[in-house]
């Protein structure tokens, strides 16, 4: 996120939210904004389904799922025609704006309305509201980047944001709210198959010699495998071997037949991890991992909030993941003798200019915000004040890019995936307090699809795609619309993402999760 | 902003126009006792334990929900003050169940620790006690409506920490109640989210964590600081400890993001971790068949046969996945893992973000 979430409280005037059930996937920050919406803030809700957020929203767009593009070019097309563009922010802080004005010049209301089935007046109405409001926070969340042209998506939010001016400062901005608790972590610290932590790139000659000379070896400088690339040289046989640390992608990614097939060819697989997943099965040996209430470490959240995990009970396996990981250093020859984490941390802020003057001692009482490049600066709660990292912001339009599988008829209804409330991918499963509660695939079906199926809530459906079939429990209810069923993938029994789309945005290799085509039967 | 200046016990204060006589005692570090008051919800009045003297004022107003005025002369241990408040509380007790010596929640209850402040032991007026049925059909929360102050804790945390308007006040007078719509219990009202902040915020044993019912007073519990492990929110909240085990969750006002909301992972799904399936020790694969292992053969295995095939197949062979379920400090270990000891940039994380 550029901006921080307690900017919801105390200083935005409008929250515009696309893709993002924020009460859901992210209760706390979903608590904020209705506790914002009922004390006077704007509200805009941009979802095919009827969230919760909705009924505390002034304005509910509820676009065709995957019209997203469509939908903010319009947008954007309003405000550069009535003239509510930020002139002087473009002018100064932006570049390639003809462009952006050329292609959303092709998205008047009427066409939009058609694509997207938003009335016109409510695309004029928060077009309006949008670019004249001050302080306006955008969000989004999955509902954005799960397509194929998610990162397009992306970029369309942030070309929305510069044209009019909100960004830099508090109570603005465009925040992706990130899901999963450390995802922000696993990036800035250099899992990634391009950059070392704090993004320094791979192939940048300066970095690698820093890390040669840190870590004592020649670093490779061929950019790696992003993960279905990964599997695919599984399948293909270039990769071998691999560790898999606390991940299920049996479960979590999509089009989980091709990735079992994947781990099937490997020659060796380890898999550390805290209960024996469907991923586990596949493993050559397993690593028993600790959870976080068994470890020292930090987390940072969708904030950029570097925050304390703190160890409360000791290791159930017997050691911290910490110390596991060491030891596979140790046995393959190469020695590190970190005391603790709060080691391991100081030799990565002393290799990372945007986290150097971050320490545990600084992190102690309520986390620091990167960019943190100096032991007296205080953090950063906002970014992109007076300038951007990259110098002048980049308009980067985009044309309509529909999903790559929609209905048919042999496939009529359009399935699109997310998270509920009381799960969280797929750890709470094994909370027994949740589980008795929740313990089941509940799919969303209107009710004139239901009356036509010839079911009602409770009863069971199988749901087939061209990649495999599930069985759910269903609920009948208009927060979908007709034509969709939306389901969850916390369950194993129902393994949601063996019927997903193997479609992928071809610049992140995320996967088109919420949009796939499948038919129903009851069963 | 206009400034008012009054004295409190004897002390002068000066403080913004506008500030109630709490919290002008509060910043002149003055405690006044206080039930229904609650930093982070709207203040309400309704048990009346903050009463003040005001010089000039034969009524006395509750300190919590009156401003200040100028050249106020407030006393808040006044004999009369204490008298009324000792009144307050002999009201409060004489229909509470007085059995403090089992209540999980004593070292914690607010209730309580008046009572002992101002001697009560018992109450000298004969009440009537309620006797409801105590509501454990969940989880995750004991709601024992015998022991409820009618602070309206609750009821405001339920409206304005989460928003869920799922709980309010029935009925008038003895009956009156404080509890969800319809006055059915937590599992069966539509709007309860089991966020928890109900329980966060009451001042005494009406509403409990169940998880930690029976396992240890407040006093023998150790509370560790730490961030949730569930969304990218980044909530803070303490783990209560006991003997070595994790027997709950306790909100931490102190949290930069949450305060002391939570969400119902946060504050009740930790329980995976004492799930029976938990894996306990490395286990190796045999003949199609996991077996246990020591950690020094899992580690020697390994450490041979990612040998072997970097140097049968290259050191393109080898892919990391690390997660974003992990800590940084892991994260950091697995890239340079991936790039120092195996040679190549083979590390991603999860991609369901
Ligand atoms: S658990 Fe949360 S939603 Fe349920 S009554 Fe308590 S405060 Fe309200
Ligand atoms: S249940 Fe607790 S918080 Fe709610 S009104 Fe009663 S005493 Fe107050
Ligand atoms: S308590 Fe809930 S909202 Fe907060 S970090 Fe945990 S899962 Fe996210
Ligand atoms: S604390 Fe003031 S009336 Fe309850």
């Amino acid at each position: 996120m550029t901006n921080s979430i307690n900017e919801i409280s105390t200083d935005a005037e409008l929250m515009f939210l696309i893709g993002t059930n924020t009460t859901e996937a992210h209760p706390v920050i979903g608590y904020k904004m209705r506790q914002a919406a009922r004390n006077g803030c704007k509200l805009v809700v941009c979802d095919p389904r009827h969230i919760d957020l909705v009924d505390e929203a002034d304005y509910w767009l509820r676009q065709n799922p995957g019209t997203d593009i469509p939908l903010l070019n319009g947008l954007m097309h309003i405000i550069i025609k009535e003239g509510l563009e930020d002139k002087k922010f473009i002018e100064e802080r932006t570049e390639n704006y003809e462009e952006l004005k050329a292609i959303v010049e092709n998205y008047p209301p009427e066409k939009v309305s058609e694509i997207t089935g938003i009335s016109v007046d409510d695309l004029y109405a928060v077009a309006r509201l949008y670019a004249t409001t001050d302080k306006a926070m955008l969000f989004y969340t999955l509902g954005i980047t799960e397509h194929i042209c998610g990162t397009r998506n992306v970029m369309s939010c942030a070309n929305l944001a510069m044209l009019t001016g909100h960004l830099g400062r508090a109570g603005v901005g465009v925040c992706p709210i990130r899901g999963q608790n450390n995802v922000q972590g696993a990036c800035d610290q250099g899992a990634l198959p391009n950059v070392y932590s704090g993004y320094q790139a791979v192939t940048n000659p300066d970095v690698k010699e820093k890390f040669e000379k840190a870590w004592g070896r020649p670093m490779p400088d061929k950019v790696g495998l992003k993960i279905p690339e990964m599997f695919e040289a599984a399948h293909e046989g270039t990769v071998k071997s691999m560790y898999i640390l606390g991940e299920n992608p049996v479960l979590t990614d999509p089009d989980s037949n091709h990735i079992r097939g994947a781990l099937e060819k490997l020659e060796f697989l380890v898999v550390q991890e805290l209960f024996l997943t469907e991923t586990a099965e596949y493993a050559d040996v397993i690593l028993p991992a600790a959870s976080f209430a068994e470890c020292d470490g930090t987390f940072t959240n969708t904030e950029r909030r570097i925050q304390r995990v703190r160890k409360a009970i000791e290791p159930i396996p017997g050691k911290a993941n910490w110390e596991s990981i060491c030891e596979m250093f140790n046995y393959m020859g190469y020695p590190v003798n970190y005391d603790s984490p709060e080691d391991i941390w100081d030799e990565m802020a002393s290799l990372t200019p945007s986290m150097a003057g971050t320490n545990y001692e600084r992190l102690d009482k309520k986390g620091l915000q990167w960019p943190c490049p100096t032991l007296d600066h205080p953090g950063t709660q906002f970014m992109h004040a007076g300038k951007f990292t990259r110098g002048l912001g980049l308009f980067q339009p985009s044309d309509h890019i529909p999903p790559g599988e929609m209905p048919d008829e042999e496939y009529p209804f359009l399935l699109s995936t997310g998270r509920i409330l009381h799960h969280y991918n797929v750890t709470t499963p094994y909370s027994p307090g949740i589980m008795s509660i929740w313990d089941r695939e509940w799919a969303e079906v209107n009710p004139v699809d239901a009356e036509k199926l010839g079911v009602v809530t409770g009863d069971k459906i199988k749901v087939a795609s061209r990649r495999g079939e599930v069985e759910t429990a269903i609920k009948v209810t208009d927060r979908v619309l007709p034509g969709v069923i939306w389901m969850s993938f916390h369950y194993s029994e129902t393994p949601t993402n063996a019927i997903t789309s193997p479609h992928l945005d071809p610049i992140t290799g995320t996967g088109e999760y919420k949009v796939c085509a499948v038919k129903l039967a009851k069963v | 902003m206009k400034m008012v200046k009054l004295i409190i016990d004897g002390k002068e204060v000066e403080v913004a126009e506008g500030t109630t006589i709490m919290q002008a005692a509060d910043q002149a570090g003055i405690e006044i006792p206080r039930l229904c008051y609650d930093p982070e919800l709207k203040p309400l009045g309704a048990c009346r334990l903050c009463v003040v003297q005001v010089e000039g004022n034969r009524l006395f107003p509750a300190s919590c929900v009156t401003p200040v005025s100028p050249d106020m002369v407030v006393h808040t241990e006044s004999p009369d003050i204490i008298e009324a408040r000792r009144t307050i509380l002999e009201l409060l007790v004489a229909n509470h169940p007085l059995d403090c010596m089992t209540c999980d929640k004593l070292g914690d209850c607010k209730l309580a620790d008046y009572c002992y402040k101002y001697g009560i032991k018992e109450s000298p007026f004969e009440g009537e006690k309620h006797a409801y049925a105590i509501d454990d059909s969940n989880p995750f929360i004991i709601r024992d409506l015998n022991k409820c102050i009618l602070c309206g804790a609750c009821v405001r945390a339920c409206e304005e920490l989460t928003g869920a308007d799922n709980l309010s006040y029935l009925h008038r007078g003895w009956n009156r109640k404080a509890t969800t719509a319809g006055d059915v219990d937590y599992i069966d009202s539509d709007s309860c989210v089991f966020c928890g902040q109900c329980v966060a915020v009451c001042p005494t044993g009406a509403l409990q964590e169940k998880t930690m019912v029976g396992h240890g007073r407040r006093w023998e519990i150790d509370r560790v600081k730490t961030t949730c492990p569930f969304c990218g929110t980044g909530c803070n909240f303490d783990l209560a400890v006991k003997d070595g085990r994790v027997i709950g969750v306790l909100s931490n006002p102190d949290s930069p993001v949450n305060q002391r909301r939570l969400c119902i992972k946060g504050r009740f799904g930790w329980d995976y971790i004492y799930n029976e399936k938990r894996l306990t020790t490395p286990l190796i694969k045999k003949n199609g068949k996991f077996e246990e292992a020591s950690w020094d053969e899992a580690f020697k295995l390994i450490a041979q046969r990612f040998t072997e095939i970097k140097e049968k197949y290259g050191s393109e062979s080898f892919a990391a996945l690390s997660s974003a379920r992990c800590t940084n400090e892991e994260n950091y270990l697995v890239q340079k893992f991936t790039r120092a000891v195996m040679g190549n940039n083979n590390v991603d994380h999860c991609a369901r973000t």
